[in-house]
């Protein structure tokens, strides 16, 4: 990837920071100019829809340089200071950045493709910041120490599977058979670059939220109702919303035992939270909460910034050749094996 | 009891046509339903719809047949039901009809259903299961219950298709009290039911929807595309409300289902 130098614009809106990139056809030009963060901004309203709710619609990016856990060596630092933020968004676009920014696809060390002809190129990408450490809030930034049965469970999955891992569809992982992607499951959290849009469309009683990858769309009532009977599981289990003020809560369980959110059981409870604080940001958080799984619930604040679409068709299953040259690939190495013999 | 002309609602002096000419007037005086509207002053279309009838069988009108897994036995045939095509004809080019017969002779290897794929448009409205409108003024999303299947149609200024997709390209607007979809762009691959009926990547279909009642909408679908029909053609059907209390559309991710089918033949033979 060629080296660029670009101008940062950084607004701060309600403590989010949105970086916009412009493309200067010169290299060399460096300018940033960060705006002062208000010293009490006021809390911002939110258009309402014409039933009156609190208006999310639009289109959104989750795409962010923020890693999901935090790097050892920060500990509890939970925030960057603005000068720090700036330092490490420079090293951002420059490629120049380990662990603590997550570039996913656009990592120089794992480049695979020409970045910019596949839509990877991240100095092109608008995204949010809220200059935090980590997705993972608090003073530890990572996801809680799995206990001794939620590591005993994943272990005896494991060890059924091992040596069969290519035996046939079954054995292989539900993204790889495009039943559910990693970057569509829920809660949401941004993968590398592609797929990280999110479209919400309002109608009464209901917010739908659509995320490109896998066309995987949800459709969440907001009036009350109690969840599914407790036999009935579902992949993405089962969510019901409610209004809290401006934020859309949403409640889901129901999960199956193949759900496994971070190496979770079918007792996942996840509470999700959008508020949108300005007009062109979405603030999503998350809570995850599994007795079986982790002695405590741990929480992720990830900015939504609104972008262009569209949102196009990600069809997974129809064109997954994938799968079938994988598990063509296994058949053809027995065989060979087997010649050999 | 002989009753006099003159006692009767009909002016004197008009007899038989008089009858048919205030019956007719009658007729049109009856307004259309008009839908409750939504908070911006559309008809409201939000809510869980589902076809009744067996166009995904066959669009045309058929009387029962046995099902391709006669160990299943009348678990799974095919149902009689009356054709949803106006005219009853389906309007193929010769090559084409020839085509769809082979289809039909194989139907239940080649139906892209069968495989769990996105079902297209118009199939995705006549499917035996439900879907959900979720109207806003801007945006109609359109979830399917089969497959996660979904679409968003575009009720602003009409944008044009990014490039050929399952579900196609909607552009939307609103005709009195008539939600008009215009969709294009749609892949060649999706069927029109499990008979065999087909399309190439010509095809362009015109949507109506029309509240009829509180629960239930007109759903009428033009076709058209020359490199397979002679003409459009158009089919029409009811569609039904889910009134159940908490009706929601359920996971029904079928992939899995689906995946003997596809990939069964590349099964580790045991003993290797």
């Amino acid at each position: 990837m060629s080296r660029r130098s670009l101008a940062l614009t950084a607004v701060l809106a309600a403590g989010v920071l949105v970086a916009l990139v412009a493309q200067p056809p010169v290299a060399g030009q460096t300018s940033s100019a960060a705006a002062k963060p208000q010293a009490a901004a006021k809390p911002w309203t939110p258009p309402r829809t014409p039933d009156g709710r609190p208006d999310l619609q639009g289109i959104y990016t989750d795409n962010t340089v923020t890693p999901f856990q935090r790097p050892k060596n920060l500990g509890t630092k939970e925030f960057y200071t603005e000068q720090e933020f700036a330092e490490l968004m420079k090293r951002a676009r420059q490629g120049d950045i380990g662990e603590e920014g997550n570039l996913g696809a656009a990592n120089p060390q794992e480049v695979r493709y020409d970045l910019e002809l596949y839509g990877f190129d991240r100095s092109r990408v608008r995204f949010g910041s809220n200059r935090r450490t980590s997705l993972i809030v608090g003073p530890e930034g990572v996801v809680p120490p799995m206990l001794p049965e939620a590591r005993k469970r994943n272990a005896d999955r494991a060890a059924r599977n091992k040596g069969h891992e290519f035996d046939s569809h079954e054995n292989r992982p539900l993204s790889e058979r495009c039943i559910i992607l990693n970057q569509e499951r829920i809660p949401l959290i941004p993968g590398a670059n592609e797929g990280n849009l999110v479209q919400i469309v309002q109608g009464a009683g209901y917010v739908s939220i659509l995320r490109e990858t896998n066309h995987s769309t949800r459709v969440i009532p907001t009036d009350g109702r109690p969840h599914v009977p407790k036999n009935i599981r579902f992949y993405q289990g089962d969510s019901v919303g409610r209004w809290e003020g401006n934020t859309l809560v949403v409640d889901t369980t129901n999960f199956t035992n193949l759900s496994a959110f971070q190496g979770s059981g079918e007792n996942l409870h996840l509470v999700e939270r959008f508020t949108r604080v300005a007009d062109d940001t979405l603030v999503y958080e998350f809570t995850a909460e599994d007795p079986t799984t982790w002695a405590r619930p741990w929480s992720a604040e990830i900015p939504w910034t609104r972008t262009r679409g569209p949102v196009y068709e990600w069809a997974c299953h129809e064109g997954n050749n994938m799968i079938v040259n994988i598990l063509r690939g296994a058949r053809v190495a027995e065989q060979n094996a087997a010649q050999k013999r | 009891m002989r009753t006099r002309l003159s006692d009767s609602l009909i002016p004197g002096g008009l007899a038989v046509g008089g009858l048919v000419l205030v019956a007719t007037l009658a007729t049109a005086q009856t307004p259309a339903y008009r839908a409750p509207r939504t908070a911006d002053g559309r008809p409201n279309l939000n809510g869980i719809w589902q076809a009744l009838n067996t166009a995904n069988w066959d669009l045309q009108g058929h009387a029962a047949a046995k099902g391709p897994v006669p160990s299943l036995g009348a678990v799974f045939v095919v149902p009689p039901g009356l054709g949803v095509v106006e005219g009853e004809e389906i309007p193929y080019l010769p090559a084409a009809a020839a085509r769809k017969k082979e289809n039909q002779a194989n139907w239940a290897a080649l139906d892209p259903e069968a495989k769990c794929y996105l079902p297209g448009v118009p199939r995705a409205a006549y499917l035996p299961y439900p879907f959900q409108i979720v109207q806003s003024s801007q945006n109609i999303l359109i979830s399917h219950q089969f497959a996660n299947a979904v679409r968003v149609v575009n009720m602003g200024a009409p944008t044009k298709a990014p490039g050929d997709s399952w579900m196609g390209w909607s552009n939307g607007r609103w005709d009195g009290e008539t939600l008009v979809v215009d969709v294009t762009s749609l892949d060649e691959r999706t069927w029109f039911d499990r008979a065999g009926n087909f399309h190439s990547d010509a095809l362009h279909v015109v949507e109506r929807y029309t509240p009829r009642s509180a629960d239930t909408l007109t759903y009428e679908a033009t076709i058209e595309d020359p490199k397979v029909f002679s003409r459009p053609w158009k089919i029409s059907m009811p569609l039904y409300r889910r009134v159940e209390r908490d009706a929601r559309l359920l996971e029904f991710r079928c992939v899995e289902f689906a995946e003997e089918m596809m990939y069964g033949n590349l099964r580790k033979k045991p003993g290797n």
